[in-house]
């Protein structure tokens, strides 16, 4: 169990020492010392509230790797998981205050809309492909520009609260039936002290029980499996009897679906939203895409990838007042993101030799295994990373 | 195989006294847990039609490359004409004259042949290509060495003969003096191969060597001087004399064993009709083309194997992919008295149609899978694999496991993913998820391709078991003869039409080579 643990965290041990010597020079070239820049970081995070900030902050980054995760186990790049989000929770913020609902209805209410739009955009996407053929990415890319029109569009004419004058544009605020606790009194059983004004979202359950579905879908039920074989070898799918059409179109809805849920943390838990509007965060797809790739589409990693993420934002906010240009968080999720997916690789190709040499030392056997696998694919269950 | 004396080779030009054109001594080359070719000697005099032979994975391929530079031997010396070389890539190897054909053609489909046979050694400046100086100098060629090819056809418009012409024209017009031809008989038909080792000779006599890598018999010794067996990555036998051996005593050598026979026993064909085709075609995709599988129409019945022999690209592919629903096509198909022809791929399998695919890493099996992944593939939504909506992992498993030891399949165990296992465990591994599944008709494409001999003698049993169990079998196979040994009744086709039924009891595969390319017409 512990080797495992071991072996799944090599690379991406590596990869962070990677990202640290990397942004360390960048700090030295700038005139800072690097030591001076780490230590101010870790004092940051250092904090009760700073533990609190992070997670509620990677719980929508981790919605958005887990659907972008869904498309690439079937190969299938869904760029375009920002426009499905922003829809989707601009018309679940709309009509989550539009109704009136008791608790137990109100909330199941509101996810359910927002993952019925942001599935449905996504399956335009997919009827493109299966009707026209038309790459996924292309599409889900240009469709992110129509969404973001179409919100902008739908929030000035129909959707606004008019009761908020001015510039500023959001609904209205959704009723306190549709919001979700906080978490804080399960913490305080546990003897965790909350400084004021420091809440730990609702919708961290939520999350969490996405995660175990997603798993078992893919690893314990038959349309996971299909996934996956549809991802990995099309050929093989078609003669096992896989429509591929039909594949495509219920991965596509199922990760736009997800995406459609990377806005209900605010939506539902964050206190200082509770409505869509023009502060929401716009950028949480992109985001998303490159923390599939760091967590090798596994739920857990995805979960690791976006802690990590939040951490280092969290870390580099109060760099400014001491003269470090906080760019260096950039710097230091770019160059860990690329240095992990070259140690995934060097460690794949690795553990695929080894695995051959095995088998071959099982079975006495002479034949050289011609097969070698593509470069987007690897091992096993559960960890194809793709790109 | 068979066991009938080999011919003495055609011309007996080269005497044992010629001079040493290649010495390959103790090579040994290590690949990541295999050891390919382990202390392999090779003396190939000049002048002289050398075969090598050995099963699938003995090594030949691996030494051939050594030889071509494609790769660093780890130990071993490698002298040409007299002078060791040290050869770092096929570069170095073109300059000292050897040039290699490769099994799988290298050419360019949509250029003419002497685009491709100049590609890469361009006659005229950088900025212009002297085409008249490439055709002069291609015609000259196959005049000296009787390899005449048309400098002007279009490759996609050439049959394969003539691809492999166009190929060792290739390398000569690179100066080569030492051929090597991996598998060059692989996808001829008799009459061709004949045609090809007159060339050969004909080569030799205008001072060439030639080097070929066979596992057909007859053919090393009815054609070659000299042969070198090898046998998981050693050299196990050198005939200097091939008169002197027979082809089974050369099996042997290449086997280390007794050999198995495709051969059926008694007949366990019924009246019983299992599989119906009526008027099945599919059209091509390109307007106003010929259909790529043109009005085909027979019966299987329970128990019997029904052979296809053919030429590869003659409409065998797309009637496999018509019966088992992956290919668009009209007409109608009877399973067992009812018409599938409407059901998809899956609904077809679940009412009893097995599928052993041409291509297993690229139809049957997925490599990264696990090997109980694998063994679902195809029956997922069914009991022991799956339960309902859900997989059932465990049940997989327990079925992966018996599979794995009834049909034979060489494995650590069944968490290992499929690319780790050797060309015959993966293959058995193909054929003992079929079988288990209980199939009334199975299309079998290819079979044994590319698997060893021991895998080979473990597949034609249970294609024979399941054969007296009732199965009734499409056969479709470029051994001619698996097809003769394993099949009740042969057909023939050709540009997608089943020109020719023949009993397999009395033709020979010379004859059937005949009935392929069209020479001869009709059946009996």
């Amino acid at each position: 169990m512990f080797e495992r643990i071991w072996r799944a965290s090599l690379a991406p041990l590596m990869a962070a020492a990677t990202a640290i010597i990397i942004s360390s020079i960048a700090l030295i070239i700038s005139g800072n010392d690097p030591i001076d820049a780490f230590r101010e970081m870790w004092k940051t995070i250092d904090s009760t509230q700073s533990v609190v900030i992070i997670v509620n902050v990677s719980v929508p980054y981790y919605i958005s790797g887990v659907a972008a995760a869904i498309g690439f186990k079937m190969n299938l790049f869904n760029i375009g998981t920002n426009g499905q989000y922003l829809l989707a929770a601009l018309i679940a913020g709309w009509a989550g205050a539009e109704v009136s609902l008791p608790p137990v209805l109100h909330v199941p209410f509101v996810i359910i809309v927002a993952i019925t739009v942001g599935g449905t955009w996504a399956l335009i996407a997919g009827i493109l492909n299966v009707t026209r053929n038309v790459n996924v990415v292309v599409s889900t890319i240009m469709l992110n520009y129509i969404a973001i029109g179409i919100s902008a569009f739908l929030l000035a004419e129909f959707f606004r609260d008019d009761a908020t004058g001015g510039l500023v544009a959001n609904t209205k605020l959704m009723p306190d039936s549709a919001r979700l606790p906080a978490l804080n009194p399960i913490f305080e059983l546990f003897g965790v002290n909350f400084p004021p004004n420091t809440e730990v979202f609702g919708f961290l359950p939520f999350a969490i029980l996405l995660g175990v579905a997603y798993y078992v879908l893919l690893n314990r039920s038959l349309f996971g499996y299909e996934l996956k074989l549809s991802g990995m070898n099309p050929a093989a799918a078609l003669a096992a009897g896989v429509n591929p059409k039909r594949m495509v179109l219920i991965t596509l809805f199922m990760s736009g679906a997800v995406a459609g849920m990377i806005g209900l943390p605010f939506l539902l838990s964050d206190p200082s939203f509770l409505k869509y509007g023009d502060a929401f965060p716009t950028m949480l797809g992109f985001t998303g895409l490159g923390l599939a790739l760091l967590g090798r589409n596994n739920p857990v990693g995805i979960a690791a990838a976006a802690i990590v993420w939040a951490t280092i934002e969290r870390a580099t906010q109060r760099l400014g007042p001491i003269g470090i240009p906080p760019e260096i968080g950039k710097i230091l999720q770019g160059s860990f993101l690329l240095s992990a997916v070259i140690a995934y690789e060097v460690v794949r190709r690795r553990n695929d030799a080894a695995a051959v040499a095995a088998a071959a030392a099982a079975t006495h056997d002479l034949s050289d295994s011609s097969y070698e696998p593509p470069e987007n694919l690897s091992t096993g269950q559960g960890t194809g990373a793709p790109v | 195989m068979s066991d009938e004396q080999g011919e003495p080779p055609v011309t007996g030009s080269t005497a044992d006294d010629a001079p040493v054109a290649i010495q390959l001594t103790d090579i040994v080359k290590r690949f990541p847990g295999v050891v390919a070719n382990d202390g392999v000697n090779l003396t190939v005099r000049s002048g002289s039609v050398h075969a090598i032979v050995g099963e699938n994975g003995a090594g030949k391929s691996t030494l051939m490359k050594t030889l071509y530079g494609a790769h660093k031997p780890d130990e071993g010396t490698i002298t040409v004409n007299g002078k060791q070389e040290d050869f770092s890539s096929a570069k170095d190897a073109i300059a000292e004259g050897i040039g290699m054909v490769f099994q799988a053609f290298m050419l360019a489909a949509n250029l003419t042949v002497w685009e491709n046979i100049v590609l890469g050694d361009e006659p005229g400046s950088r900025f212009s290509l002297n085409a008249g100086a490439a055709r002069s100098s291609i015609l000259e060629l196959g005049q000296q060495y009787g390899l005449e090819v048309d400098p002007d056809a279009l490759i996609s418009d050439l049959g394969v003969g003539d691809k492999q012409r166009v190929e060792i024209v290739k390398v000569l017009y690179r100066g080569a003096k030492i051929i090597i031809l991996d598998e060059p008989t692989a996808v001829l038909v008799p009459q061709e191969v004949d045609a090809l080792f007159a060339s050969l000779r004909e080569l030799t006599t205008q001072g060439a060597t030639i080097i070929f890598i066979s596992h057909k018999l007859d053919e090393v010794l009815k054609h070659a001087d000299a042969i070198t067996v090898i046998r998981q990555g050693k050299t196990v036998g050198e005939v200097d004399d091939p008169s002197s051996v027979t082809s089974r005593e050369l099996a042997e050598m290449m086997v280390g064993s007794e050999l198995p026979t495709p051969e059926t026993r008694e007949s366990t064909v019924t009246d019983v009709d299992v599989l119906e085709l009526r008027n099945l075609t599919v059209a091509n995709a390109e307007d106003g083309a010929r259909d790529l599988l043109d009005d085909v129409s027979f019966t299987v019945h329970r128990g019997e194997i029904v052979g296809i022999a053919g030429v590869e690209g003659n409409g065998q592919s797309e009637l496999v992919n018509a019966i088992v629903g992956l290919a668009e096509s009209t007409g109608a198909i009877l399973l067992d008295g009812h018409d599938v022809t409407r059901l998809s791929t899956r609904g077809r399998r679940d009412s009893g149609i097995g599928y052993i695919a041409e291509d297993r890493q690229k139809d049957g099996l997925v490599m990264p899978f696990l090997l109980w992944e694998n063994a679902a593939l195809g029956h997922q939504h069914q009991p022991p694999y799956g339960k309902g909506p859900w997989l059932n992992v465990g049940g997989a498993r327990t079925q992966t496991q018996a599979i794995v030891e009834e049909f034979d399949v060489r494995t650590p165990g069944i968490n290992v993913p499929a690319f780790t296992l050797s060309g015959g465990n993966q293959q058995k591994l193909v054929v003992g998820r079929e079988m288990t599944a209980e199939p009334k008709v199975l299309v079998a494409a290819h079979p044994t391709r590319g698997v060893d001999v021991g895998a080979q003698a473990v597949i034609w049993d249970i294609l024979r078991d399941a054969r007296a169990a009732g199965l009734g079998t499409v056969l479709i196979s470029a051994d001619l003869e698996e097809l003769i040994g394993l099949s009740d009744r042969l057909l023939v086709m050709l540009r997608g039409q089943i020109v020719a039924e023949v009993d397999p009891a009395s033709v020979t595969p010379a004859d059937l080579g005949s009935y392929m390319t069209g020479a001869t017409t009709g059946g009996h």
